[in-house]
């Protein structure tokens, strides 16, 4: 077959144009962050999640906060904008936004406190938009910061609906005691971002020995006297065991489970029993 | 015949010898005689029965890689145990708690010698805390 010059470049053009197409979308599909929807099986995953139980919770009393803030060296400044949070507490109308336009909820629960901190999503938008993966879920479920790559792009601060995350404005020996309350555990840097870390520093899945539980529900079980009456329950949502914890508190209390901003399609692993 | 010879030779003089002043400035100065010496703190670690997760020569040339090896498995994988090549001894894998909690608690005898003298900063210490400081 005779095939023109003319003819040839045209094939040509098409067919590179054609590959180019392929092998960007091919990237676009698959440059995203490894463990994204990971929601299958194949990964034999844990699956760390948080109850919260906000009627179990005594007024008045921070012994979670001020415990998790004492371990991890949490710094607290004196200027506001500069404030790093970890897990703290806010009201109803501010950790449920959507709810509020619900007159009939919205009387009731507005001002009730609530506690907040990283949902440790499923489908975490700050690991899709970290640059430098400094940000990840590990295979346990855990969304974590790995500080040394964090290059203070604050992407993912931006990313978060639920604003789990403070960025270093100032050098957070500034906002500490000297010592640092917690010598064991490192306090962070000017410039990186941090947030709750669901106590991955400690041996949550007893691989040492008996499991160790987050501080700030070791600290309301304490305060409580027992884990059964804790307002916060840590476990494995792939447990069967934990799971059935799960429902029977729901079936005696009569609450029901609420997650914050369900519609950002993050998949938050922090559940409210309201 | 060259004009100006005695100019141009000072000059040519004067020149190298402000161009070679690193080459002679700290055997001037006497600062080359304060080598780093870490027998003593390595002596008194051995009288104490106590040896590093690896050899000595092992742990000078690359203990830089293995601490970064060690907190890419701790931060990313979650995994804290190093068996020792060397002598099949588990450790914690733990810059503040195994290095220099149980040996090297003179941080500044030890890590800030050498550092200082070969001008290196290591960011280490901004975050991870000093047993005693």
């Amino acid at each position: 077959m005779e095939v023109s010059r003319r003819e040839f470049l045209k094939l040509a053009g098409l067919a590179s144009a054609g590959a180019v197409v392929t092998a960007s979308s091919g990237a676009l599909l698959t440059g995203c962050s490894p463990l994204i929807g990971m929601e299958d099986e194949s990964l034999n995953a844990k699956n760390m999640g948080m109850l919260f139980i906000p009627s179990r919770c005594e007024e008045g009393c921070h012994d979670c906060i001020d415990a998790c803030n004492k371990m991890h060296n949490v710094p607290k400044h004196d200027n506001k904008d500069h404030e790093i949070k970890w897990i703290w507490e806010t009201e109803f109308q501010h950790a449920f936004t959507e709810y509020m336009e619900n007159e009939l909820l919205k009387e009731r629960m507005e001002h009730m406190p609530f506690l907040v901190m990283c949902n440790h999503c499923a489908n975490p938008a700050c690991v899709r938009v970290c640059p430098t993966q400094a940000t990840f879920r590990r295979k346990d479920g855990l969304v974590l910061m790995d500080y040394h790559r964090c290059i203070g792009c604050r992407f993912c601060v931006a990313a978060c609906p639920y604003g789990a995350r403070s960025f270093n404005f100032k050098d957070p020996q500034k906002g500490l005691q000297n010592p640092v309350p917690n010598p064991n555990f490192p306090k962070r840097t000017k410039g990186v971002v941090e947030k709750c870390n669901f106590c991955s520093e400690r041996d949550i899945h007893g691989q040492f020995g008996s499991p160790e539980l987050p501080y700030c529900v070791e600290a309301c079980a304490n305060k409580k006297g027992s884990l059964g009456e804790s307002a916060l329950i840590f476990g494995d949502l792939k447990d069967p065991e934990f799971i059935e914890q799960f429902e029977k508190i729901q079936k005696d209390e009569k609450l029901i489970p609420l997650r914050r901003k369900e519609i950002a399609g993050t998949q938050p692993k922090v559940y409210y029993l309201v | 015949m060259m004009y100006d010879t005695g100019k141009i030779v000072a000059g040519i003089i004067i020149f190298l010898a402000i161009f070679s002043v690193p080459f002679w400035y700290s055997q001037v100065t006497g600062d080359a005689e304060e080598v780093p010496n870490l027998d003593p703190a390595l002596e008194s670690l051995k009288a104490e029965g106590k040896q590093c997760v690896e050899s000595v020569d092992y742990m000078r040339a690359k203990h830089m890689d293995l601490l970064n090896t060690w907190r890419d498995d701790v931060v990313r994988g979650a995994d804290r145990e190093y068996v020792s090549e060397e002598y099949g001894v588990t450790y914690d894998k733990s810059l503040t708690d195994t290095c220099l909690e149980q040996c090297h608690t003179n941080k500044s005898d030890f890590c800030d010698q050498c550092h200082t003298y070969v001008n290196v900063e290591p960011g280490c210490w901004e975050c991870h805390n000093i047993v005693g400081e």
